[in-house]
């Protein structure tokens, strides 16, 4: 499975920030927003539509905080 | 007045908190390791700084599941005082025991300064004897102190008057409206970036620290007295 974590609109992103100043600095004045977040690949043993409803459970309580995050789960 | 100081691994805050504590008239304070899953006996509950589970995935994320965070929301819910400083402040966020979270410092830079915070709310259990307005030394060390809450998180915080303390002249980390300390609504969970361990004595450059804590010990007395 892969999660993607990612900060919300309304969150500033400083990262982002510095690095959309880097890339504009480096020839790329095209970039107008760039925001980091975090991806995750998680190995499951057996079935893994099994603990689906565990794992967005634990998506929203440890792996993003819904707070200042969005989270997107993809079956590998 | 018994306060417990819990160790998580990767606090760092907690000796600075005992020598504190331990330093301030009829305060006692003991280490609680965070494995343990009682805090009866204690009077007050201190959530030391550090870089609990090395802020691994965030600040704070790992350590709001150790075991001794369900006696310390059972100990808030009964009213107890907790005190959240720095890691301790984003644990509780994390937790849920306190509104908003934080995030990375605006300037991406750790910063380790003097800041100058104003108290706002005087009749709460951690500013007994300070007067709204009144503006005290506290030094702060993070890297990820920059609160953060959406606008209806933000407009009950300063409706309820949980907004305890603000930075003034300069803001260190970006936080949203200068906010350094806020409580929850029964106004005895505070969490707060600036380091009141680091500051309770004046060749540390500040005692101003000492007024939050020697608070909480006044309020303890009183409540203690109440119930006699």
């Amino acid at each position: 499975m892969k999660v993607l974590v990612t900060p919300k609109a309304a969150v500033l992103d400083p990262q982002g920030a510095a690095v959309r100043d880097a890339m504009q600095h480096l020839g790329m004045p095209e970039v107008r927003s760039v925001r980091i977040g975090k991806y995750l690949e998680i190995d499951i043993d057996g079935d893994a539509a099994q603990v689906e409803s565990k794992l967005r459970e634990l998506c929203r309580d440890l792996l993003s905080n819904p707070v200042i995050e969005d989270y997107q789960l993809e079956k590998a | 007045m018994k306060f417990a100081v819990i160790q998580f691994p990767g606090s760092n805050c907690d000796q600075d908190c005992i020598a504190a504590l331990d330093g301030l008239d009829d305060a006692h304070a003991e280490y609680v390791w965070h494995k343990e899953t009682s805090l009866a006996g204690y009077d007050a509950i201190v959530l030391p700084g550090g870089f609990s589970y090395g802020d691994y995935l965030r600040c704070g994320a790992i350590a709001r599941f150790s075991p001794i965070m369900q006696a310390v929301r059972n100990e808030a819910a009964q009213g107890k005082l907790v005190i959240g400083v720095c890691n301790g402040f984003q644990i509780l966020c994390e937790a849920g025991l306190l509104p908003g979270a934080l995030v990375r410092n605006r300037g991406l830079r750790f910063v380790c300064a003097m800041t100058k915070v104003r108290i706002e709310v005087d009749h709460s259990p951690f500013t007994l004897g300070l007067t709204k307005g009144a503006e005290l030394r506290i030094p702060v060390a993070h890297g990820e102190g920059c609160f953060f809450a959406d606008e209806p998180t933000l407009c009950g915080l300063n409706a309820n008057r949980q907004v305890i303390m603000r930075y003034v002249d300069g803001n260190p980390n970006g936080s949203i409206e200068d906010i350094a300390g806020i409580c929850n609504r029964e106004r005895n969970v505070f969490g707060l970036m600036p380091h009141p361990d680091r500051a309770c004595e004046e060749r540390l450059g500040s005692s101003d620290g000492a007024k939050i804590f020697r608070s909480m010990i006044e309020w303890v007395a009183r409540k203690q007295a109440r119930a006699a």
